[in-house]
């Protein structure tokens, strides 16, 4: 039964290039470029993302922060439809990836998968777009290397833990280090990798918001990074937007890019910076990537 | 050897945390590695050692009181790290679930706010919808011209969805409202006895 559960892809055609996309409300709104961009690069790569009819949003910290039923309801909503739908289910959103793939755990033996629509036996696999890109470096040919970009590969916390759901080390994961050495980048050793930027709080308590992130970013510059690539809409929110308000009397200001993987991925791809939005960002990253003569 | 033992008589809360989480407290033996790799320690009443501590000693009134469970991120930076594998995130999760259902005052009235309005909004549209979030949030911690600053550069760097998400089956996601609403209730009143 389970295999068959993944045949559908087979049938219709789409093979395993094929996935269910799950982009997430960031991705729609105040994160585009991060889906700009990861739908070029997987155009680019033959990955064929089908964005799953009537998403609704996975409930995110505030859903987990108050409900352990509605924590699992609405990821399992979501998780059905992509079940309905028979391919594996990839999101680029950390937030989303986690809140997905715990209820994909949790549904298993849990009440509240009556209240998701009846997720039982065949739920597809859920995946974060690091993972589908990274079983594909050894066929990825960069059209433009990135030589000479020193690159702060941040994780932040959801895909790294808990465990049971990690798609990496929890200390010291190389999933995007990897992709940057593939396209050229150099991705520095840092000791800021997987902490945590202060999460859903930006507006509730910026100013833990502010120290995280800022501390983040002093560790990235320290090092030398040109710029930082992260993988999660909320951690670039927290670390790009949120840039200006830092310093004061946690040290001294800082200035470092944040930039999507995906948009590093898509230069290499040989797409240029406006098409991947690299300008839209609060904290401009294109005098850094001309110096290198990548924009 | 058996596992040690909270005096359960002296703590309902106590009781509470061992069924939700499926962690004991008692087996913390407070080596301190979760307080020393705890992003939001610096920011909390209580580092996560002295919750499981406090839990220890059956003061499950005390826990249920200090801004800890509401600060705490979820980062899971514990929970990873713990030598003895208890899964600390859980236990601050299901702390905060029950100062939730006894209608405890929350700690961090904004953060409690946050969540309130980020569920409203979802509720309403089935999606996260960013603007909306923003202004009621703004309006009701009474800090109207929040944020502006981001606001105004979002707006014109056309990163803000302006309109409201259009969703089909909206009516499901109230549906799945309403019915953890009901748990919620039920459990509560199992919870106040």
């Amino acid at each position: 039964m389970k295999q068959e559960a993944r045949a559908p892809s087979e049938k219709r055609g789409g093979g395993q290039n094929t996935f269910s996309y799950y982009p997430g409300c960031a991705l729609k709104s105040s994160a585009r470029e991060y889906d700009i961009s990861a739908r070029l690069c997987c155009e680019s790569l033959g990955i064929e993302l089908r964005e799953l009819a009537d998403w609704t949003c996975c409930g995110a910290s505030s859903a987990h922060a108050t409900s352990d039923v509605l924590a699992v309801a609405l990821p399992g909503k979501d998780l059905h439809a992509a079940s309905e739908a028979g391919y594996p289910l990839v999101t680029a959103c950390a937030m989303c990836f986690s809140r997905l793939k715990i209820a994909a755990h949790e549904t298993a033996d849990m009440a509240t998968r009556t209240l998701a629509g009846d997720v039982s036996g065949n739920i597809v696999p859920v995946m974060h777009l690091l993972e589908v890109i990274d079983s594909r470096l050894a066929s990825l040919v960069p059209n433009k290397g990135l030589a000479g970009l020193k690159v702060a590969c941040f994780y932040g916390c959801l895909l790294v833990r808990p465990k049971a759901v990690a798609i990496d080390d929890a200390e010291n994961p190389q999933v995007m280090d990897r992709l940057m050495r593939t396209i050229g980048a150099e991705p520095m050793p840092w000791a800021f990798k997987t902490e945590c930027c202060g999460a859903g709080l930006p507006l509730a308590r910026p100013d833990i918001v502010r120290r995280l992130s800022h501390r983040i970013l002093l560790s990235a510059a320290a090092v030398g990074a040109d710029c930082v690539a992260v993988a999660c809409p909320e951690c670039h929110a927290n670390l790009d937007m949120h840039q200006a308000g830092m310093g004061g009397k946690h040290g001294g200001e800082v200035r470092v890019p944040v930039v999507y993987f995906t948009q590093l991925l898509g230069l290499s791809l040989g797409f240029s910076p406006y098409e991947l939005h690299l300008d839209r960002h609060m904290v401009d990253p294109l005098p850094a990537l001309s110096s290198k003569g990548l924009a | 050897m058996p596992s040690p033992v909270i005096p359960e008589s002296r703590s309902p809360v106590s009781r509470f945390v061992i069924e939700h989480s499926g962690q004991n407290p008692a087996r913390c033996y407070q080596c301190g590695k979760c307080t020393a790799g705890c992003p939001a320690a610096p920011d909390m009443d209580m580092g996560p050692r002295q919750v499981m501590r406090a839990l220890q000693l059956g003061m499950g009134r005390e826990v249920l009181s200090c801004n800890s469970i509401w600060v705490c991120l979820q980062c899971q930076t514990c929970s990873s790290r713990c030598p003895k594998e208890i899964d600390i995130a859980k236990v601050m999760e299901s702390l905060r679930l029950m100062a939730i259902l006894e209608g405890h005052p929350a700690a961090e009235k904004n953060i409690a706010l946050f969540n309130e309005v980020f569920l409203d909004v979802v509720k309403r549209h089935g999606r996260a919808y960013e603007l909306e979030m923003g202004a009621l949030y703004n309006l009701r911690s009474g800090h109207p011209t929040a944020n502006a600053r981001i606001l105004v550069e979002l707006v014109a760097k056309g990163r803000l969805a302006l309109l409201p998400p259009a969703v089909r089956g909206v009516a499901k996601v109230r549906r799945l409202f309403d019915e953890a609403e009901a748990a919620r209730r039920r459990v509560g009143r199992e919870v106040r006895g």
